[in-house]
């Protein structure tokens, strides 16, 4: 910075640049989160201006909570399921996009219509939740008239007299949410995953090609390696996701802010917004925020820990 | 892209040439069998994940010219006549005006964000001060805690200061929590660029703001269409915040959905009303914009986002 940008209105400048931005966030975001670690200790309705301080109550009452807890695991495999079957369909279709072409001797090439697939694949990603809640709750319906269904009817897989009531099975509800998250994904990381393996040097390639590698094992030896930074990046945004929920599971399943049948396909948000709302429990609403936000920071250290290799630099 | 390979050599294969051999074209022939047996393969598994996306889609698209008791029947059916009074009345049942609340939203909103996210990144990417990492980090912090941590105190912080159900609240909340990202991400890109231009402005005598108005702000545009194309796109598809701090406060109160609140009202009104055609079209039109802007701009879109969450 140079002696003459010191002079001037400097400090009110910054000041006034500053203010505004600063006043907003502090209000709106980084306030209402202070306040929710205090409201944990309280068992504050919500509705009345008064309340107790009764210490560590809520959280007592969170462990034996059985929805809670339900919401909890439910959350966990998500966590589990989402990140990993989005990067594998991720990082399966990015590499037949990028390297599936019919390559003369064997090199890298994308296929015929790339350019194609990709659009197609990413569109799904500027779609709100709401229209994929929408959507998939046609597709799911529970009747001929559900596009999954009646397809399976037609091919003779379903008896139409007795059609899967997708949504409404305690043991596939959640999977047919995690697949409208990873139908939603997908396209998304494949075009992330596609612009890395891009930047990737093709003489690496070519050096991989000229020692014999086959395409699995360029895949395995070459590709994945150098994309690993992409790969961690994705499995914590996904984790985040899989955290989340709230959308989907509120507007597709049945009951109260969601979460049918009998909990099935509870997650920690829905328990949130539920007792928050509509049970008039907002002390103990604030306690599942915390606990949400605890369990997000120790997963997402977990994920950077576990996934973590040595950075390979091109 | 596709078609320049066939026709001039890969480098690759012109190496392996030079470097001969006497089981090179045993070689090289079991590799071109292996190549299109992996082309055939990709290209099947890629139509049927296209298919997978496109064909939903299109039957909810179809969905908004049957009537209600094709809805019911038969998923395969065809609509029978291709009438757009659907449409009509979806428009009619607050589509219309969900779209409009909507927009109203984030004609403010959207630049309001990358104006105040612009000015606090370019202050502390630019003007070294006591306690500019402290705030910095303050900022980009509020990235990583989920929303629903502040949803019950920010419900009552929005409610004392009376804008529940009002549109500039709503602003003011998207833009706060647009805030850590958009500073995370024009903080990182005023940090490359050239320092030249701004000292030369300096020079000539121009005041801070006007630096920033004329030469820093025009030279981010790269960033800041990146960051607006992620703001816009989850601004529009933003569902938790209207949810919980637009509804009606007194029965007084007229209804100012989103269109996202809009559209899971519509599917409760239409469960009961059963006119599923019209909450298909609904969607429908919510898709339209989406599609056109989205084919448009594609290339921006998928480049905006996916470096927007690489950074």
């Amino acid at each position: 910075m140079s002696h003459v940008a010191k002079s001037r209105g400097r400090s009110g400048f910054i000041a006034g640049f500053l203010i505004v931005p600063l006043a907003l966030y502090l209000t709106f975001v980084i306030w209402p989160y202070v306040q929710t670690f205090g409201y944990s200790f309280t068992n504050w309705t919500g509705q009345s201006p008064t309340f107790d301080f009764v210490g560590l109550e809520n959280y007592q009452a969170l462990l034996k909570d059985e929805v809670f807890l339900s919401a909890i695991w439910h959350n966990l495999l998500l966590l589990v399921f989402v990140p990993v079957v989005t990067i594998l369909l991720a990082l399966f279709f990015a590499f037949m996009v990028n390297a599936g072409g019919r390559g003369a001797a064997g090199g890298v090439k994308g296929v015929r219509g790339s350019a194609f697939y990709k659009i197609v694949y990413f569109f799904p990603q500027v779609l709100s939740l709401t229209i994929l809640a929408v959507l998939f709750g046609a597709v799911y319906r529970s009747d001929e008239g559900g596009l999954l269904n009646g397809v399976l009817t037609k091919v003779g897989l379903v008896d139409a007299s007795e059609p899967i009531e997708w949504l409404n099975e305690p043991d596939l509800v959640l999977w047919c949410l995690l697949l409208v998250v990873v139908w939603h994904g997908v396209g998304f990381y494949l075009v992330l995953f596609s612009a890395a393996m891009q930047s990737v040097p093709k003489d690496i390639y070519e050096a991989a090609l000229l020692d014999g590698a086959g395409r699995g094992q360029t895949f395995f030896k070459v590709t994945l390696p150098l994309l690993w930074d992409s790969v961690q990046t994705s499995a914590v945004y996904l984790g985040i996701v899989a955290m989340d929920m709230f959308v989907l599971v509120s507007t597709m399943t049945s009951g109260q802010f969601g979460g049918g049948p009998d909990h099935h396909s509870e997650v920690m948000a829905t328990v949130l917004m539920r007792n928050f709302l509509y049970l008039g429990k907002s002390g103990y609403a604030c306690a599942m925020g915390v606990v949400m936000l605890v369990l997000t920071m120790i997963l997402s250290i977990i994920t950077l820990r576990a996934t973590r290799r040595e950075r390979i630099e091109f | 892209m596709t078609t320049e390979s066939t026709v001039i050599k890969a480098p690759g294969e012109a190496a392996a040439e030079r470097a001969g051999g006497s089981g090179r074209t045993g070689e090289q022939e079991r590799r071109r069998s292996d190549g299109t047996v992996l082309n055939v393969f990709s290209h099947g598994f890629l139509a049927v994940w296209a298919i997978l996306i496109v064909l939903p889609l299109i039957w909810l698209v179809l969905g908004s010219f049957k009537t209600d008791a094709q809805i019911g029947g038969s998923a395969l059916s065809w609509p029978a006549n291709w009438h757009f009074d659907a449409f009509g009345r979806a428009w009619d049942k607050g589509i219309g005006d969900y779209f409009t609340n909507t927009l109203i939203v984030m004609v403010f909103s959207v630049p309001l964000t990358m104006l105040f996210g612009s000015m606090a990144a370019y202050v502390l990417a630019r003007y070294p001060f006591r306690g500019n990492r402290l705030v910095y980090y303050f900022f980009v912090s509020g990235a990583m805690f989920p929303v629903f941590l502040a949803l019950v105190p920010l419900f009552f912080m929005v409610k004392r200061f009376d804008m529940l159900n009002t549109y500039h609240g709503l602003i003011l909340v998207y833009v706060a929590y647009s805030m850590p990202f958009t500073v995370f991400f024009m903080h990182s890109f005023f940090r490359t660029l050239p320092t030249a231009v701004h000292e030369a402005a300096v020079i000539d005598g121009a005041s801070h703001t006007r630096i920033f108005f004329q030469v820093m702000l025009p030279m981010a545009k790269p960033g800041l269409i990146s960051v607006g194309i992620f703001n816009t796109l989850g601004q529009w598809n933003q569902y938790i915040l209207p949810a919980v701090l637009m509804q009606p406060q007194s029965s007084s109160d007229p209804e100012r959905y989103m269109l996202t609140q809009g559209l899971v009202q519509l599917q409760y009104q239409m469960g009961y009303e059963t006119d599923l055609p019209v909450l298909f079209a609904g969607v429908t039109i919510a898709m339209i914009p989406m599609l056109v802007v989205y084919l448009s701009f594609q290339r921006q879109i998928q480049a905006g986002l996916t470096s927007a969450t690489l950074k």
